[in-house]
């Protein structure tokens, strides 16, 4: 048999159902699109989130108190900490940010107790340096940001973040609302949005450190947070300790990026993973799809494999000739679903405004997948054609 | 006078096929039978008695489960798939009570099919295939879809499949038996013409009209054959 007579025979029995073969080309073309929008949309995704881990990650120094060897009792970082880090070439923001332990006391909005809706809330409590708002680039949505003026004065006011303002029900703060810390009473100044780094802020109530100093005892800051700029991070992080602690460096812990990438990269490879799990499932169920028809056309076309067994066929071109249709819709399948897997990224991504990410060789690749999927599913249907008996075939079928 | 010495096509020795093991059907009992070349053989016989099982012996479509088959001399019995595939794609030719047409394919496509096996180069298929649709009155029909055919001009396309390449034996298994007397006196002129023009061919039948238009005539009866004259 000549090979051109082979295509002819494989196309045409393609063709001659266009209906049927559309339809089972559908089952590849979900499964690869799915697989190619995936992996496309998993790049595309992580590409996003790594990027974001980056640009935080690689400027963020955290400095705390190491645990304090026993009988040193000295509180290990100053107040006057972002003001001396600052001095350093390369730091572009700081701040200190602390819990406050508020006893028992809660947050009330309103100034009588309402014994039916609740007005009390436990919420944290954060006592921040005004520069901590420039180092987690604070959003405010709504008022302003408490200064160092505030701080020193030791007002009474706060800045409450996005959950935490709706909890206690504020919107606003144009019409001066004031909310009680235990008998305490603040007035809000502002709102803010959003912020980039320490998310936990947005559920706080941040009051500034002169005052909770001074009405809380605050006895040292428990955290200093300094954004540096790129590329200074890690010899900020050297030098930092000395210029927070000149007298006792050693006291002071640093945490540097080197240990947020390693969480990057587990994000990255998880998803990933998750997505090729989701899209080789697809697949799976394309292949299932194509084994299934192709075998349905077998025992369809039981008359005409007796046919061409009685016109000469071996059980070899049989099998050839189901393999190749199959293999052929693997691949048309293939090519479909990766132009429209390739939109579909494309198209998400220009929605989200994200920049689309693929790899190169995918688009090239899945025709390919398509083929051997095609083949593999082909590979049984084929065999039962090609064992049939001419006789048998020729009876059963017309 | 000299004796023209006729050629042997076709030649079975003690032929048995038997099917099944509990309990086994002797569809064949040692058949022997001769078929000259350019005979025109009718095999008549009650239905079940082994008629298509001996055609598809001599088919090379069944192998005989014991015996011997020859075909123009040569022991096909033994031959392997692949062997035994390319003899009927060069020296035999099928007609079906069924017609056997592929239904997405035209006319003119079913033809050329019978050339596809035989590795034969593609040029000047089409010009042969129609030809032969010529011979047997269809060439019309070429580009028709089967299911537009009448069940006569259906079986002719078939005819014109198994005579395009010239084959030495055409096999029929009641090439007649879903068509009507008037639809097959018409296939039955086209195989007295095949059979003036030297051409062996062995055809079933329940027809004792069209069993008659045949040069000779076996009865099968419970896998035997006996000769009627
Ligand atoms: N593949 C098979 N397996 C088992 N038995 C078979 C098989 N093929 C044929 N037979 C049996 O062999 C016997 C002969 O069958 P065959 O088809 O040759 O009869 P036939 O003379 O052609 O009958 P009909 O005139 O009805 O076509 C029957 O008893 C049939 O049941
Ligand atoms: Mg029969």
């Amino acid at each position: 048999m000549r090979a051109g007579d082979l295509l002819d025979e494989s196309l045409a029995g393609l063709v001659t159902r266009p209906g049927r073969t559309a339809l089972t080309i559908l089952g590849t073309v979900i499964g690869l699109g799915a697989l190619v929008a995936t992996l496309g949309l998993s790049r595309t995704a992580s590409n996003r989130i790594v990027g974001r881990f980056d640009e935080v990650a690689a400027t963020e120094i955290q400095l705390t108190s190491r645990p304090q060897a026993l009988g040193e009792i000295d509180p290990a970082l100053p107040w006057n900490g972002p003001s001396l880090i600052r001095r350093l070439e390369g730091v572009a923001a700081a701040g200190n940010t602390t819990a406050v332990d508020t006893g028992d006391a809660l947050i009330r909005t309103a100034p009588v107790r309402d014994p039916i809706r609740q007005t009390e809330f436990r919420l944290a409590v954060q006592a921040v340096s005004p520069g901590l708002f420039e180092a987690i680039h604070a959003d405010v949505a709504n008022g302003r940001l408490f200064d160092e003026g505030h701080s020193a004065r030791g007002d009474r006011v706060v800045v409450l973040g996005r959950t935490a303002a709706a909890r206690l029900g504020i919107a606003t703060v144009s019409n001066q609302p004031a909310l009680a810390i235990g008998d305490d009473v603040f007035s809000v100044i502002g709102i803010v949005e959003d912020v980039t780094r320490q998310h936990e802020l947005l559920a706080s109530v941040m009051i500034p450190e002169g005052t909770a100093a001074a009405d809380y005892r605050l006895a040292s800051p428990e955290l200093l947070l300094v954004e540096t700029d790129i590329g200074a991070t890690q010899l900020i992080a050297q030098m930092a300790p000395l210029a927070v602690r000149p007298d006792a460096a050693h006291v002071i812990k640093v945490a540097a990026p080197a240990e947020q990438r390693r969480v990057r990269d587990n994000v990255e490879s998880d998803l990933e993973l998750l997505f090729l799990f989701l899209g080789g499932i697809s697949l799976l169920v394309g292949a299932i799809g194509i084994a299934n028809v192709t075998l349905v056309s077998v025992m369809e076309r039981t008359g005409e494999i007796g046919l061409r067994r009685a016109l000469g066929a071996h059980r070899r071109h049989i099998a050839v000739q189901f393999l190749a249709e199959s293999a052929t819709m693997g691949t048309v399948g293939g090519v479909i679903g990766a132009s429209l897997g390739t939109l579909v990224v494309v198209g998400v991504a220009a929605a989200q405004q994200w920049t689309p990410v693929l790899d190169p060789e995918l688009p090239l690749l899945a025709p390919l997948v398509g083929a051997v999927t095609g083949l593999v599913a082909g590979l049984y249907p084929a065999l039962r054609a090609a064992s049939m008996e001419p006789v048998d075939s020729l009876r059963s079928g017309t | 006078m000299i004796a023209i010495p006729t050629t042997t096509e076709v030649q079975l020795t003690d032929v048995w096929r038997t099917f099944g093991e509990d309990p086994p059907i002797h569809a064949l009992r040692g058949v022997d039978l001769s078929i000259g070349a350019g005979e025109w053989l009718a095999i008549v016989g009650p239905s079940g008695s082994g008629k298509s099982t001996l055609l598809n012996v001599i088919g090379c479509l069944d192998r005989p489960t014991a015996g011997r088959l020859e075909l123009r001399g040569q022991d096909v019995g033994q031959l392997d798939d692949g062997d035994r595939a390319n003899i009927r794609a060069r020296e035999l030719g099928f007609v079906f009570q069924s017609f056997h047409l592929l239904a997405h394919r035209t006319v003119l496509e079913n033809v050329m099919l019978a050339e596809v096996y035989r590795g034969e180069p593609r040029r000047g298929r089409r010009e042969r295939a129609a030809e032969e649709l010529q011979r047997v009155g269809l060439g019309g029909r070429v580009d028709y879809l089967p299911t537009r055919l009448s069940g006569g001009e259906r079986q002719r396309v078939a005819v014109a499949r198994a005579l395009l390449g010239r084959p030495h034996v055409l096999l029929a298994d009641e090439p007649t038996g879903n068509l009507d007397s008037v639809t097959t006196g018409s296939i039955m002129q086209l195989l007295a013409d095949l059979h003036a023009s030297g051409i062996t061919i062995v055809m079933i039948t329940h027809s004792e009209t069209v069993a008659r238009a045949a040069q000779r005539q076996v009865t099968m009866v419970d896998g035997t054959l006996a000769e009627v004259c």
